[in-house]
């Protein structure tokens, strides 16, 4: 009985805050999602389901595209950078690689604003980089690069790349040497023993990477607000746009479901993979 | 082959130059040009300290820092208790429905901050809650105890429970015990937890921006509204001094997760 008092205590703080400002805020979402828009920017109490239809619109249907293979892009750059990088670090002297892993996450505590300002610095047409290249070559025209998607890419992938690195890392960390021995000692090329025994081992610390950059990337607010300067069009800044200046509540709503589902469907897909990973723990020779 | 075995370690060595090159060129760039003396953010003039002299001068952005640190502050110190007591709840009990708390204690930060952001937005305006500085107090609280439960989980799954056998079979009732044996061996993990928090809710722009009411302003919504209408040399040293601040705050977070460990190790 005293047990159960002890456990009523710690749990009812966290249960009430989750379902007064998580699950009842959800539902709320939800319930806007389905009702009309007022003509001042207010709402009127009428169920629609119109909210919804208009996301099959051909505009937003190419702005969630856009969306989704920017992130999935993001995703692939990363783990083509990352993967080598974690590769060479998991294999370190022990005594550097905690201080080489450290600096992969210092830059990753700076604020997130700060960061992606950085790139403006950079990108701009009077920019760094274009002032570094004008130094350079001879009659050098400044790139336009800022407000374009190629500088949203750069953003997004300098923003999330330390949350490639280090589930690779971690991975990569825990792989058993042996097996790579015994592989090559059974005949097993380099290339072979990598592809048949690294990279199938290291599979949990790739998909898990692979969804903590996929899951901010694809709903990014701020990354496109800036280094896309509002002319190329992301879902986050969509939802933004209903809230903040277009006054469209409900049809914002119903965006921020969809992404939720998006987002939730990666993660169940997600588990999914990993279990069956798991399920299959010596891959074919 | 297509590559002889020393190539490809050049590559690789080649790809953690360029990662880290990649990773720390944007940030020196922006600290090299907060010295700089002309009006423009990327040409260099000359050097200066006049830009933090003028941060000194801006009561908006004392004002913004004032509400960041009590916002951060009071957010902390509610997600690191209620968080503490929900992990101690996970890791030391079986109760039914133990699954789906957990699943939804972690949904906060699986789903993408501008959802969680509108959310709590049409919440607040449904329920006839003023948008000001507490409405982004709750709204860090929910993605805060989160990150503490998972902080204070970790550090509760490798711990040794026989001293806490050994307290109460000395004599001590429950009470006792928590004070003097389960808190003081969990304290690093509830430290870094609370550092955690405060952290990103310091960090935290796009919950912030949804939540708080007009005229309450944090340092980065602060920081946006000068990004967004007119950049001046000043981001530079505002930015300066964030990633000074930041540095401060892992090396502090290193410090008592590294106690963390070393004291493990003579507990086992």
């Amino acid at each position: 009985m005293r047990r159960n008092y002890h456990l009523l205590i710690l749990l009812f703080p966290v249960v009430f805050w989750l379902i007064c400002f998580f699950l009842l805020p959800l539902v709320s979402v939800f319930i806007y999602s389905f009702i009309e828009r007022g003509t001042y920017g207010g709402v009127v109490w009428n169920f629609t389901p119109e909210n919804y239809q208009r996301l099959f619109d051909g505009l937003y249907l190419g702005i969630l595209w856009r969306s989704v293979s920017t992130a999935l892009v993001c995703t692939a750059i990363c783990l083509l950078l990352g993967y080598p990088f974690a590769y060479y670090l998991a294999r370190y002297k022990p005594k550097h690689r905690n201080v080489l892993l450290l600096l992969v996450v210092v830059p990753f505590w700076t604020n997130f604003l700060i960061r992606t300002y950085a790139w403006i610095l950079i990108l701009r047409t009077e920019g760094l980089l274009n002032s570094l290249l004008g130094a350079v070559i001879p009659n050098w025209s400044p790139l336009e690069l800022l407000n374009t998607p190629l500088a949203v890419q750069i953003g997004l992938v300098y923003g999330y790349l330390p949350f490639m690195i280090l589930p690779l890392y971690a991975a990569l960390e825990q792989l058993d040497v042996s097996l790579l021995e015994a592989a090559q000692d059974l005949g097993a090329s380099p290339r072979r023993a990598f592809w048949h025994v690294t990279v199938p081992l290291s599979l949990p610390g790739i998909l898990a990477g692979s969804m903590l950059v996929f899951i901010p990337t694809v709903g990014a607010f701020l990354t496109p607000d800036l280094l896309g300067g509002g002319k190329v069009s992301y879902i986050g800044n969509v939802i933004e746009r209903q809230f903040k200046t277009a006054r469209d509540w409900p049809f914002g709503s119903a965006l921020s479901f969809m992404l939720m589902g998006i987002v939730l469907v990666g993660t169940v897909l997600y588990f999914r993979a990993l279990q069956q990973n798991e399920g299959q723990p010596d891959s074919p020779p | 082959m297509l590559f002889s075995r020393k190539v490809k370690l050049k590559i690789l060595e080649a790809n953690i130059g360029l990662v880290y090159l990649f990773l720390y060129m944007p940030i020196f760039a922006v600290v090299v040009f907060s010295f700089n003396s002309g009006e423009h953010i990327s040409v260099w003039e000359g050097f200066t300290f006049g830009w933090y002299a003028k941060l000194f001068e801006d009561a908006a952005l004392w004002r913004a820092c004032r509400n960041s640190l009590m916002v951060a502050g009071v957010a902390t110190v509610i997600a690191t208790v209620i968080g503490t007591a929900a992990a101690l709840a996970i890791e030391r009990h079986r109760f039914r429905f133990r699954t789906v708390l957990v699943r939804v204690l972690y949904l906060p930060i699986i789903i993408p901050d501008i959802v969680l952001a509108i959310a709590l937005l049409t919440f607040y305006v449904q329920v006839r809650i003023p948008l000001g500085l507490i409405t982004v107090i709750i709204a860090h609280a929910v993605f805060n105890i989160a990150y503490v439960t998972i902080v204070v989980r970790a550090r509760l799954q490798g711990y040794d429970h026989t001293l806490e056998e050994a307290a109460r079979d000395l004599g001590a009732n429950e009470w006792q015990t928590f004070w003097r044996i389960t808190l003081p061996l969990i304290a690093p993990g509830i430290i870094g937890g609370a550092l955690l928090a405060f952290t990103l809710s310091i960090d935290d722009f796009v919950i912030t921006f949804f939540t708080a009411g007009v005229g309450y302003t944090t340092l980065s919504v602060h920081i946006y509204s000068l990004l967004k209408f007119g950049i001046t040399p000043k981001i530079n040293a505002i930015s300066t001094m964030l990633l000074a601040n930041s540095i401060v705050f892992i090396l502090l977070f290193l410090w008592f997760q590294g106690g963390t460990s070393s004291s493990q190790k003579q507990d086992a």
